[in-house]
């Protein structure tokens, strides 16, 4: 329904839309000022979005798209009103660096198989066996002497776009780069040294799901737009991204074979950036669907819900709930021979940058869909279980396709709201849904 | 009815004549020699106890499939008298227009051959056959040096003979008539009109629903009946992501059988036991046109598994039978002209083209044993994508296509085509492309597979046509305002966005 125009005319004129309804909180604002410290798609769709007008230098701001150093050194200082928002939760790394993501992960585990059972603890057994270093060095070595012969990939916490990374087989392999790291086994020495950059080891995955002989990693984005109580929403589109070069066992030390970020892949020899090393998720569910038949993938994309689901639930309590954060992250998925998906890691800065004119068009989707999602216009109820390419997975608990009524109420066969790799009509979806923006009319 | 019913029995004595050498019919003899220790088999009624058993076992299905397969490639029954070359082709003035094309080709290799000092076939050192056999399952990890080869023609190459076409019997004066042809296509040929084709295709009305997506969780029960006639009749209206590779291979009668699997390893012993010329132009087709797309890069490696494949299998020779082209033929060095000492070459009788590996990269989709995606793409081959690039006048002949394009956009928005026609940029020119290769690597996967389960379930090429028909008229209002071939060309660059199904329907039954 449209709001008409304050003048009894035939079309619509500038008018300033009325605050909505059904959410006295929500006040709708015509005009956002917002703060971008990127400079890729994110800025086109900021641009682009009407009635948004960007702050540069000095200046109140209502939306902050921030870098997470930023954050780091303001956000403490800075005083936001009730209706700014910010993209990043203060405490993101307790998901998005590898060895708190997996210290959370494991005590989450602990309090499930003690609270309600080990069956609902192995729920959580998405993420290869994987130790922190130096803290847990004895554990790790413990366990890499029980399984001789197999593969470990090494990774510092905090870096990203796959730099620090590598393979091995062998302790003595680690001896080297134990020497260059400094660190000593014997934890009261360290507090004196210079801060030691911590690393993770973890299993490799020896099996991955290859095609056409090559190795692949699923990007995937979640938006999470408040922790207590949690509510995330599960965005349809994403891409799989394939290695150049055919997998192998026999040549870990070629890093570029066995690590799929794209920032990597473009360092390789023979990469060609025209050359597409990405497919879109509906092309690779398509794929899969056509080899395994529709409840075999139906089965997959389940399990990555679930991992969705269970790494958010494993720092709900960690993190510091905020109401003026959101956070768009990145999960980096991998699936091995079996059609297990496995969690690689969290990214909360995931790449903007379009690698072509087709990841242009995805990543600008996403975009105004999480704007949209975020609603600073108002024009939200907070009841829809779907907002353009986004279907809410998760509210204070599992959301479901057909809502929860007398006939259903019981029955233990329900299906999720999650719709990843599905068709994304977005559009329609939109304009049906929202009113125009302000001041505008519905085009 | 006297001659209805010879027919038939000559009909039923090639089948019979030709499956009776087949494994099937060995494997049907074991199997009734087998059932006689079963103890419903009776002596009194042995025959009809024996034959219910193949029943319920499923073996009469297999053959029934295997007939039906047959009956497929089968030509139509002709005069007694008629030459085997009308079995090929019934117009001699298409036939001589073949022969000449294909002298043609085969001279273009000839001298590509004599300029680069290539042989022809070559036996590979007993190292670099170790070396291929280890290398067999990443031949795209090879980067041989190409530069020399040139693609032996193109399809603008192809167009150009079919423009040039001209039956003889027949008198275009000049002057614009009823019967002119406007478009690039100067010969007569039976097509079908709309009407006509709404006759023919009632599953593709606007009313019925056409599979898209999996809207059905249960296996189609076509599948479990091993049926290829009532698969066929499925696939019309699409075939579901998850059942599209079983059903395809039910269709096609593309068995997976050992027997199957052994001539698929006898064919890849022959690649690596021989080097051929027209290997290079494979693996310069496949880093041409299949590497560089941005969804079946990640298949290089089967495309060279299969189509080097292809070039060694003579089985394939069988379909001249029915098919206008004639091998190429070469002569052993020095026996120039002496007709014992010829060989077919390739060894398959099909010269590959630019784009020829797109008729395979959409079968890597939905399927990936080597032997299995062999076996469907052939079948494919010898039943359809030959008709693709040889001149015949079978209605699914790439010549009756262009023709029915033509007409079809012609009578449908004459407006368009006077315009396109008037600023030289004529649709066929634009259009060709598209159907040489049945619009592979120019719809996206999904909407191209639900293209090619309409090929399948008609048994006919002719969709293809009305696809590029239904193209042009749903980007008309841009086309209208183009006045270049260029500009054209450009308004139908990019067809990846485009839904098949609502294209068809709209433009068959709205």
């Amino acid at each position: 329904t449209f709001f008409p125009s304050q003048q009894n005319s035939i079309g619509y004129t500038l008018t300033s839309l009325p605050p909505n309804s059904d959410s006295p909180d929500r006040e709708g604002r015509s005009s956002v000022r917002y703060k971008c410290s990127m400079i890729n798609s994110i800025l086109d769709v900021l641009r682009q979005r009407p009635g948004w007008v960007e702050i540069k230098e000095d200046g109140e701001w209502d939306f902050n798209w921030c870098d997470v150093g930023w954050l780091r050194e303001n956000f403490d200082h800075s005083y936001m009103e009730e209706h700014v928002r910010i993209c990043h939760f203060r405490n993101h790394y307790e998901l998005t660096r590898k060895n708190l993501m997996v210290k959370n992960l494991k005590r989450y585990r602990k309090t499930l198989d003690r609270e309600v059972g080990r069956l609902e603890g192995a729920k959580c057994d998405f993420f290869p066996c994987t130790f922190e270093l130096p803290s847990e060095y004895h554990l790790f070595v413990e366990e890499f002497k029980r399984s001789p012969g197999s593969i470990w990939i090494m990774k510092p916490v905090a870096r990203s776009q796959g730099k620090g990374i590598f393979l091995f087989r062998k302790l003595k392999d680690i001896m080297e780069w134990k020497k260059v790291q400094r660190f000593s086994l014997n934890f009261e020495d360290q507090r004196d040294e210079a801060p030691v950059e911590s690393y993770v080891a973890q299993r490799y995955i020896e099996n991955p799901y290859l095609i056409g002989g090559r190795k692949f990693d699923l990007r995937v984005y979640v938006l999470v737009t408040s922790y207590l109580p949690l509510k995330a929403w599960l965005y349809r589109d994403g891409f799989a991204r394939f290695s150049n070069t055919r997998f192998s066992l026999s040549s870990i030390d070629d890093q570029y074979v066995h690590l799929t970020n794209v920032a990597v892949q473009k360092t390789a020899p023979d990469y060609d950036p025209e050359k597409g090393c990405k497919w879109q998720m509906q092309q690779l569910r398509r794929y899969l669907t056509a080899k395994h038949g529709s409840e075999a993938v139906e089965t997959l994309f389940k399990d990555i819900d679930n991992i969705f689901i269970r790494s958010l639930l494993s720092v709900q309590k960690v993190i510091i709930n905020d109401k003026h954060c959101f956070e768009l992250y990145g999960y980096d998925i991998l699936l091995d021979q079996h059609l297990k998906p496995w969690l690689i890691e969290v990214n909360a800065s995931p790449s903007l940058t379009a690698s072509s004119q087709e990841d242009y068009e995805m990543k600008y989707r996403l975009l105004e869909d999480t704007l949209n999602v975020v609603d600073m216009e108002g024009r939200l109820t907070g009841k829809e279980k779907r907002v353009g390419g986004y279907d809410l997975m998760w509210n204070d608990g599992p959301v479901y396709r057909e809502d929860v009524s007398l006939e259903t109420l019981g029955t233990t066969y329900q299906i999720a709201n999650t719709n990843l790799g599905c068709v994304n009509d977005r559009r329609k979806q939109l304009r049906q849904l929202l009113k125009p923006f302000p001041g505008h009319k519905r085009s | 009815m006297m001659e209805e019913g010879a027919d038939l029995s000559v009909t039923i004595a090639q089948i019979v004549h030709r499956l009776k050498g087949a494994h099937l019919h060995s494997q049907l003899e074991k199997q009734a020699r087998e059932c006689l220790h079963r103890p419903e088999i009776k002596l009194e009624s042995l025959k009809e106890d024996v034959r219910s058993f193949l029943k319920a076992s499923g073996w009469e299905r297999k053959l029934q499939n295997a007939v039906y397969r047959e009956l497929h490639i089968l030509p139509p029954p002709g005069h007694p008298a008629a030459p085997p070359e009308h079995t090929k082709e019934p117009l001699v003035y298409m036939r001589k227009a073949q022969a000449s094309w294909e002298k043609r080709i085969l001279k273009s290799l000839n001298s590509m051959c004599t300029e680069l000092g290539v042989p022809l076939a070559r036996k590979r050192p007993v190292s670099e056959q170790k070396e291929l056999t280890n290398k067999w399952n990443e031949m795209g990890t090879d980067e041989p040096d190409l530069s020399k080869f040139r693609p032996v023609y193109a399809p603008k190459d192809f167009l150009e003979v079919l423009i040039s076409l001209k039956n003889p019997n027949y008198d275009c004066r000049e002057g614009l008539t009823a019967n002119s042809h406007w478009g690039l296509i100067q010969i007569s040929l039976n097509v079908r009109d709309i009407p006509q084709m709404r006759e023919a295709y009632p599953e593709l009305s606007l009313t019925c629903s056409q599979l898209g997506i999996d809207d059905h969780a249960h296996i189609p029960p076509v599948v479990s009946e091993q049926d290829s006639a009532a698969a066929q009749q499925y696939s019309r209206q699409g075939c579901p992501t998850g059942f599209r590779a079983q059903l395809w291979a039910l269709i096609l009668n593309a068995t997976n059988e050992p027997e199957d699997i052994m001539h698929y390893e006898q064919l890849k012993a022959a690649v690596i036991h021989h080097d051929l010329l027209v290997d290079n132009l494979i693996y310069k087709d496949v880093k041409l046109t299949a590497s560089n797309d941005d969804y079946y890069f990640v298949f290089e490696d089967f495309l060279y598994q299969v189509l080097l494949c292809f070039s060694r299998d003579t089985a394939v020779l069988e379909h001249f039978s029915y098919n206008s082209a004639t091998p190429p033929k070469s002569y052993i060095q020095g026996k120039t002209g002496a007709e014992e000492f010829t060989v077919v070459y390739p060894p398959n009788g099909v010269i590959p083209f630019h784009g020829f590996s797109m008729y395979v990269s959409p079968l890597c989709f939905l399927y990936n044993e080597p032997s299995r995606l062999y076996s469907v793409f052939r079948e494919m081959y010898v039943r359809y994508f030959f008709r693709l690039h040889s001149i015949s006048s079978s209605p699914s002949g790439i010549v009756s296509l262009c023709l029915q394009f033509e007409r079809l956009l012609q009578n449908h928005l004459p407006q368009l085509f006077y315009h396109l026609q008037a600023i030289g940029a004529q649709p066929l020119r634009i259009a060709f492309k598209w159907m040489v290769r049945a619009f592979s690597g120019y719809l996206s996967t999904d909407q191209l597979l639900l293209l090619w389960d309409r090929i399948l379930g008609y048994d006919s090429l002719e969709i293809v046509a009305v696809l590029a028909a239904a193209v042009f008229t749903f980007r008309a209002e841009n086309l209208m305002e183009v006045t270049s071939l260029a500009s054209a060309e450009a308004v139908l660059a990019d067809l990846s966005t485009l839904k098949v199904m609502p294209l068809l329907q709209v433009f068959l039954f709205a």
